[in-house]
């Protein structure tokens, strides 16, 4: 009975997301203030309404309740508690459920933060979005539904959630990295309200600009905690396979950082305006194929749920219908969204206009390599084919580097104009200094001329460098350090934390794939292994018993250079339930270095196979990602975000609002 | 031509240029990096060139696996039922990686004709078969049914 009412809550959802696609939307263009007003209740009953679906898709898993299909698949009486609960999310319809949930949790953020913006633009806002969340509820209502059931005869006992999934990460990162990828719908429908209101000025992008900030640090976080989950739990030493899975939340984040930057032109100078709508319709756009890729089951990948082809059909039949439509409508409004035009070719525009068009690039590039296989398959008659890393690295890496030649010029310079002579003086000093610390560091450390290390380190400075610069000027003319420092807006240290994060994390994937080394052994208990300075010395293994799983533990003393350092105690688990082995690696991470053991099969004479790993600055890359999304946090509690609020509510009809910090204003 | 419309085409050249420069550099790396698939039965009938890197899929053949005592050699035997090719792979396999299941390995023939792999890959549901072990599943049982017709 319960699930029932899931099932009926989900329908009701649906309906009221109809009435708020349809409503709002009418009400807002023949002005009928009623109907308008209906957009916030009609938010807040479909949020409602799938709040008590999600709940009641929980309370199944928690009362093993396994007539229902999803549960049955998904859980087992022995999973423990916390991963019956993160189960709802362990699977297709159930993650497809939490997903929608997701995104009427950004439209009730929206309805509750927007009370600045005018009645009409939020209720298309709303409507907008309501429309997005009528695809996803009749997407699970026709092809995947959380609730059927197997009845008459329900199975005595589930088959068990994917062993890899029962996980901390796995808690964490899918509700992260859904809600930064649905927070970009929100983005999207602040477009679609600007195309069809035809209202698309500086206080428009600095609406727009909290919740495009936020969805993006969001992801960030998301796309972090993927990594490091498939880093420690997946076991093949690696943080980023380019999987036809992995990309397309990449391709999403480049282009929300590209939006997030040409959103802040447009503020700022009410330039690029035509280019930030559709840098917003692409990065919803991206997040939907995403969708469809990991649910249609075209690309091989450890991401992609169980294949059926009727829901990756509809799935691709929703993306072009809302792509094909907002494309329209950009097509017919967009040429009326005049953009100022005036500025010289060196100058912050013209510099964030670098900065969007290599990220764009990146992401064509990696698109490019995703839907390869899938385009040559469907034009060589079947040919099978995949794209391999290297591909993704030859075009990604020496972008991202020309991307930080730029992150260390674009903030130091100037809106409008700056003189070639004015950067060259300021920033000459900072980058002879990054080279001849970036030559000399790696040479003296290592006493050898690694030409990558010295491009990374050479680089990292110069954006360090020029970071610092950029404070001191910022600081030099006012009375003292602090009451320089002061007068930085959130949004500036925003900007910075997050070019900081990003060059500690390119610095990261860079010098960690350069000194990485590993070896496969097999050894005997006793017998021990050298790699690098270490000396991993096999002691065993013994049995452990879990709560649904039993495992051989491996005890493996540390030494670096004769000094004892620890004991690492990998596992091999196998899942009882459903019979799947899996590795639990034993790592050591520190700031500087991780060791890594995964455990391979045991042999007939007691020996054991394993592969060992020493992976120098690997922890930066999620240490990195974590500044990022602070960054993109901060900047969201900008005092000028609030200040139009104070304004409206004085009852100030001001369509643009002086800030008062004067000068130079962050990105 | 005024001033700031020549602004605006120096701005589109200089994007047109990085753009196509950009899809230029990406066409000549992807023809640089694909792996193509074969079947069992495509490597039987000698379609692989030795020294190509490639990927072959098919199910691990019941009782094929060999593992060495003293090193990390193994080997064993992936078919798609119609035929067989032997895979010799140094280090250790995945953990979804068991007889009778479908596999992915990445390698290439040395010149003798052996398959040495660099990468083995099973996937990480056990529902879900690798849409490339699958083709090549079908394309050997249509293969087949189409000789039995013929008799």
């Amino acid at each position: 009975m319960i699930p029932e009412l899931g099932n009926f809550a989900l329908i009701l959802a649906f309906c009221l997301s109809i009435l708020l696609a349809v409503v709002p939307m009418v009400g807002a263009a023949r002005g009928h203030v009623i109907w308008i007003s209906l957009a916030r209740p009609l938010t807040a009953g479909v949020f409602v309404f799938l709040s008590i679906s999600l709940v009641i898709l929980g309370y199944s898993f928690v009362t093993d309740d396994f007539s229902v299909q999803f549960v049955a698949q998904h859980s087992n009486t022995m999973l423990p508690l916390q991963y019956k609960v993160t189960a709802v999310w362990g699977g297709h319809e159930g993650s497809f459920l939490f997903w929608t949930w997701m995104l009427a949790a950004w439209m009730l953020a929206v309805s509750i933060f927007s009370k600045a913006m005018p009645e009409e633009f939020v209720a298309r806002v709303l409507a907008v979005m309501g429309l997005i969340c009528v695809g996803y509820t009749l997407f699970m209502l026709a092809t995947s539904n959380p609730f059927d059931r197997v009845l008459p005869l329900p199975p005595a006992d589930g088959a068990d959630l994917n062993a890899a999934l029962q996980d901390f990460a796995f808690i964490i990162h899918p509700p992260a990295l859904y809600m930064g990828y649905v927070g970009f719908s929100v983005v999207f429908a602040f477009a679609i309200a600007a195309l069809l209101s035809g209202r698309l000025d500086a206080a428009w992008a600095r609406w727009c600009r909290p919740w495009a900030n936020a969805a993006w640090a969001i992801l960030t976080l998301g796309l972090s905690l993927g990594s490091w989950w498939a880093y420690y739990e997946l076991g093949w030493g690696g943080w980023w396979a380019w999987d036809p899975v992995e990309n397309p939340p990449l391709i999403t984040w480049l282009l929300g950082a590209a939006m997030i930057h040409s959103l802040a032109a447009t503020e700022k100078r009410g330039v690029f305006k035509s280019w930030t709508i559709l840098l917003a319709i692409m990065a919803f756009a991206s997040s939907l194929l995403g969708t469809f890729i990991t649910r249609s089951g075209l690309l091989t990948s450890v991401h992609a749920f169980a294949t059926d082809p009727t829901r990756g059909v509809y799935i691709l039949g929703f993306l072009v219908f809302i792509i094909g439509a907002s494309l329209l409508l950009y097509a017919i409004r967009a040429p009326s969204l005049k953009s100022e035009f005036g500025f010289g070719s060196f100058s912050r525009e013209i510099f964030l206009l670098a900065n969007n068009l290599i990220l764009v690039v990146a992401s064509a590039a990696i698109l490019l390599g995703t839907l390869y296989p899938m385009v040559y398959q469907a034009m060589s008659d079947g040919d099978l084919i995949s794209v391999g890393p290297p591909y993704f690295n030859t075009i990604f890496v020496p972008l991202m580097g020309i991307l930080v030649v730029f992150m260390g010029i674009g903030p130091v310079s100037r809106w409008k104009k700056t003189s070639g002579s004015y950067l060259w003086s300021q920033l000459s000093k900072v980058a002879l200094a990054a080279i001849v610390l970036g030559i000399l560091i790696p040479v003296v450390l290592t006493m050898d001329v690694p030409l990558g290390t010295i491009a990374t380190v050479t680089l990292a400075l110069w954006v360090v460098f020029a970071m610092l610069k950029d404070l001191v000027l910022k600081v030099a003319n006012k009375p003292t350090v602090l009451a320089g420092l002061k007068t930085l807006t959130m949004s500036y240290w925003g900007m910075q934390l997050a070019h900081f994060g990003f060059v500690m994390t390119m610095a990261g994937a860079c010098l960690t794939s350069i000194y990485s080394i590993e070896r496969s052994v097999l050894l005997l208990p006793g017998q021990s292994a050298e790699l690098g300075n270490y000396t991993f010395a096999f002691e065993g293994t013994q049995p452990v018993q879990g709560p649904n799983f039993i495992a051989d533990e491996a005890t493996i003393r540390v030494i670096r250079e004769g000094v004892y350092l620890r004991d690492l105690y990998p596992q091999k688990r196998l899942y009882v339930a459903s019979g799947t082995p899996t590795t639990q690696m034993g790592i050591d991470g520190r700031f500087m270095r991780d060791l890594f053991i995964t455990l391979g099969e045991p042999r007939e004479n007691g020996g054991w196979s394993m592969t060992l790993y020493v992976k120098p600055f690997v922890r930066w890359i999620w240490i990195g990602t974590l500044f990022i999304a602070f960054g993109g946090i901060i900047a969201v509690t900008d005092k000028r975000y609030r200040r139009l609020k104070v304004r409206r509510t004085v009852g100030s009809e001001a369509k643009t609002v002086v800030t008062t910090t004067g000068g130079e204003q962050p990105v | 031509m005024k001033p700031h419309r020549r602004k605006k085409l120096g701005i589109l050249i200089f994007i047109a240029t990085g753009l196509s420069l950009a899809i230029g550099l990406s066409l000549y790396a992807l023809s640089n990096n694909i792996d193509l698939f074969f079947t069992p039965t495509q490597v039987a009938a000698g379609e692989v060139t030795p020294g190509q890197r490639i990927r072959v899929g098919g199910m691990v053949k019941e009782g094929s696996v060999e593992h060495s005592d003293e090193t990390l050699q193994v080997s064993f035997i992936t078919t798609d039922y119609s035929n067989d090719v032997r895979i010799f792979y140094s280090g250790i396999l995945p953990d979804l990686f068991r007889e009778g299941q479908g596999i992915v390995a990445e390698g290439s023939m040395t010149p003798e004709g052996l398959f040495v792999a660099s990468r083995v890959l099973a996937r990480h549901d056990e529902n879900y078969m690798s849409v490339e072990v699958k083709a090549a599943l079908d394309a050997a049982e249509a293969q087949r049914s189409l000789v039995q017709g013929a008799y």
